[in-house]
């Protein structure tokens, strides 16, 4: 279970702030391919990686150490990758002896070096997923994947969501403070709380009712937007044109992220 | 902004009848009218069919029987798109007013779908915002406003579209003392005609000269608000209180 | 009490959310062609399905899903039972409306969370919003007219079960997991989460079905299934397959055991790593890889077989009960 503190966006006037969002996103998504295509083992082609997530953030003007702890976001997934310590062919670094059997583990440098590489690309593609959700409000996100190609209709619905998560959500703490505020305990010694069963039954009361009032809630918000002349497309503001400032980032940041990634396969 | 015909009303039901689906009577034959400049309170116990009488002001829902005309044009498919324009309707909830992910986008939403040039619409959503006090809100986003923001920011969406008449369902509904009293200051310093549902007494009598009754599905008091005030009887009869 | 004001547990069945770096960049790529292609014909679907009402209702449903796996329950020893709501979406608007929701859900969550990666946002909505969809439809849709609340709990439960299994395959395709270890965990961890997933399903599809009696009162399964849903699905299933048979055809020397196998090394590794899930390894397979998925598959398809008896045995009982015709269970 994580923590999701919403809205991180922080506010600051910097020139990433500034960059059109659609450069933004892009330059995001590709620097995150770049860390997919990386070989394992291309140490400097991490820190080169790094390096430039670094430099983007201190020109961003957003808390570091913020970052840096959210980054750690992805960290329970690395259970999954420990196995490639032991799985994959190379020489034996290390052979641990399991309790109660004659069986023993043997870690490989093979699989430490794939282990390091799958932390690594997470990582750095975390931070950098951070970085742009911190320096970009997420209307402006819409209006980037509309920029990219994203149908309109698709966009329109994320939209949405974005407006009513937090609507459903206060219903959602609402009906969970209620059901708290029922939650007591009988005399000692007699079972309270239920069966298993019978508290998912109420939880699924609780989310069958949340669909009604959901459908509902759809409902007179399609009035509302018919009563302003909606007609079944909707009409967006205009896209702003690219100026030279982001048309130059994003062909610096391209450019810098093919080096790298020539360079890794040069090493 | 508003364009007058002769001596129409600006809104004009007649012999208005309306059933859900499921059969039940809404709508008993209203008749009533707003005159332009008029400011007008519409009262009357819950479900006595305010909403539903409301909703059929911009052709939302279509009567059974009878006849709706804004500004002299009958509620028929061909114009309801410049009705839509002309009758300003604001819903209680602004949850359900507001489903843009800026303020700025939801107060464009009309006059966008309505084929302004960007610049007109850039235009109309500063004015608008003006008018309701909030002309620095554009860039913000609704989740982040206050229940009285956010209902400045709705009637900011109809205003944008330049409406001949404003209908409001209970505008004060929900708000704290002080977010009522700036929403009634607001309510009188914009210069438009007005036909707003509320249960806010004190607010009909400090703001409307006139009250329209509405009880089970029809018209039953239309008067002058200080008369039908001093007719305890009356509203008694239809679960209404003298402030 | 504004939700934006504070620090809420939102919290997803994690280990299903891939984040990226796990994605090996052709498989990253390769789902996102797929999802791409069947996003498109969603939107194409929904939009006469729902005509100008979808974008409303697609996104407050959206808003409703992402609210709802809020919703947790206890279950035992400190752990909770969570929500993902792909098959419920399913089972009340159909499979594209419920793509489209659970594509909505699954961006949002890695744009503004970083819950799931970019790269791999394609997989993500492939494992948790395309192959949870038509699990959900089809087995309810299968079920439903034996016992609505049976089938809509094992159409959750199943979802859940084979999306787990199959990002367990694209970790391994991926060359980031050793199939064997993860796809015994992710199965059984997911064999657990998938019991709140159902139970929830059939709760939601009680109390709809109860306020909704009109539009799911009386109908034992919600919409005719059309020939397109149907080819969808037998796509999906061949993509699914498709995944299978690329990850025991491929060459690619890493993170597959067989060539670790082969190198005569991990002979001493292997053991325990297997004896974690003996449940999961069929006898007389040698490859203990291949044994241990088609054990989960053999399992899936026997749970299938025993749900759906289940379910049969339930009818015949309230049948004789009440003597009523085919539906006969509204009340919960």
């Amino acid at each position: 279970m994580h923590i999701h503190v919403l809205d991180q966006y922080r506010h600051a006037d910097s020139p990433v702030h500034r960059l059109d969002p659609r450069v933004k996103l892009v330059s995001a998504l590709f620097f995150i391919l770049a860390c997919a295509l990386t070989p394992d083992g291309a140490w400097p082609a991490f820190v080169a990686l790094a390096l430039l997530w670094l430099a983007v953030t201190l020109m961003a003007d957003v808390s570091l150490t913020l970052l840096l702890r959210r980054g750690l976001i992805a960290l329970p997934f690395m259970l999954a990758a420990v196995t490639v310590l032991f799985t994959i062919a190379g020489a034996p670094l290390l052979t641990i002896p399991l309790p109660f059997s004659d069986h023993t583990l043997v870690i490989t440098d093979n699989g430490v070096i794939r282990f390091f590489t799958i932390m690594l690309k997470s990582w750095l593609s975390v931070l950098m997923a951070l970085l742009l959700s911190a320096t970009t409000t997420f209307p402006d996100i819409l209006r980037a994947l509309r920029g990219i190609g994203v149908p309109n209709v698709l966009v329109g619905v994320i939209g949405f969501m974005y407006r009513y998560m937090f609507v459903l959500g206060d219903e959602v703490l609402r009906l969970m403070r209620a059901r708290e505020a029922r939650m007591a305990w009988g005399p000692p010694g007699q079972k309270h709380g239920g069966t298993v069963i019978w508290r998912a039954r109420i939880v699924g009361g609780m989310v069958g009712s949340l669909f009604v009032r959901s459908l509902d809630r759809s409902d007179r918000v399609y009035n509302a937007m018919v009563s302003r002349g909606y007609t079944g497309e909707i009409v967006w503001p205009d896209k702003p044109a690219l100026h030279f400032p982001d048309i130059a980032w994003a062909g610096g940041f391209a450019v810098v992220l093919i080096t790298i990634e020539l360079w890794a396969r040069l090493l | 902004m508003t364009e007058i015909n002769g001596d129409e009303p600006v809104l004009h039901v007649h012999d208005l009848r309306y059933a859900y689906p499921d059969g039940r009577e809404a709508l008993n034959g209203v008749t009533m009218h707003v005159n332009h400049g008029e400011k007008v309170a519409l009262v009357g116990p819950n479900g006595a069919g305010k909403s539903t009488l409301m909703l059929h002001f911009n052709g939302i829902l279509k009567g059974n029987a009878g006849q709706v005309r804004v500004d002299g044009m009958d509620l028929v498919k061909e114009n309801l798109g410049v009705i839509r324009a002309k009758v300003g309707l604001v819903f209680q909830n602004p949850d359900d007013q507001l489903f843009s992910t800026t303020v700025f986008e939801d107060v464009a939403f009309g006059p966008l779908h309505m084929g302004f040039s960007s610049e007109e619409v850039h235009h109309r959503v500063h004015d608008a915002l003006e008018k309701v006090g909030i002309g620095d809100f554009a860039p913000r986003m609704p989740h982040h406003l206050s229940v009285g923001e956010r209902k400045r920011v709705a009637m900011a969406t109809v205003l944008a579209m330049g409406p001949s008449i404003l209908v409001l369902d209970e505008p004060t509904a929900g708000l704290d003392p002080r977010g009522r009293r700036s929403l009634i200051n607001l309510l009188r310093s914009l210069d438009a005609t007005m036909l707003v549902s509320t249960h806010d007494m004190p607010l009909v009598g400090e703001l409307f000269e006139r009250m329209i009754v509405l009880d089970g599905g029809q018209v039953v008091a239309d008067g002058p608000t200080a008369e039908i005030m001093a007719n305890p009887e009356l509203l008694e009869a239809h679960g209404l209180e003298a402030p | 009490m504004l939700f934006s004001q504070f620090h809420i547990p939102f919290a997803a069945p994690e280990a299903m959310h891939i984040p990226d770096g796990f994605l090996s960049a052709p498989v990253a790529i390769a789902m996102w062609v797929i999802t791409a292609a069947f996003v498109v014909l969603a939107v194409r679907r929904a939009s006469r399905e729902f005509d100008e009402r979808m974008v409303p209702l697609m996104g407050v449903l959206a808003a409703f899903i992402f609210a709802a796996q809020a919703f947790n329950f206890p279950v035992a020893g400190g752990t909770s039972g969570h929500f993902l709501g792909g098959a419920l979406a399913a089972i009340l608007l159909g499979p594209w409306a419920g793509l489209l929701i659970m594509t909505a859900v699954i961006a949002l969550q890695a744009l503004i969370f970083q819950d799931g990666g970019l790269l791999a946002m394609g997989a993500n909505i492939f494992v948790m919003g395309i192959v949870t969809v038509w699990i959900g439809y089809f087995v309810y849709q299968a079920m439903a007219r034996f016992n609505r609340y049976a089938a809509a709990f094992i159409a959750g439960w199943l979802s859940v079960f084979v999306a787990a299994v199959m990002a367990s395959f694209l970790l391994a395709l991926s060359g980031t997991a050793s199939l064997g270890v993860v796809l015994a965990a992710m199965a059984t961890v997911h064999a657990f989460i998938g019991v709140g997933e159902g139970l929830i399903t059939a709760g939601a599809v009680a109390l709809v079905a109860a306020a909704l009696p009109e539009m799911y009162g009386r109908q034992v399964s919600g919409r005719k299934t059309d020939r397109g849903t149907f080819i969808a699905g037998g796509v999906i299933l061949a993509l699914a397959v498709g995944v299978m048979a690329v990850f025991f055809a491929s060459p690619s020397p890493d993170g597959l055991e067989r060539v670790a196998e082969d190198k005569g090394f991990l002979g001493a590794a292997q053991g325990p790593l297997y004896e974690l899930a003996p449940d999961y390894v069929v006898p007389g397979v040698t490859n203990e890889t291949l044994a241990a998925v088609l054990a989960v598959i053999l399992g899936t398809l026997l749970l299938f077989a025993v749900g759906y008896g289940i379910a049969r045995a339930l009818r015949r009982r309230s049948r004789r009960l009440a003597e009523t015709p085919v539906v006969v269970t509204d009340s919960p």
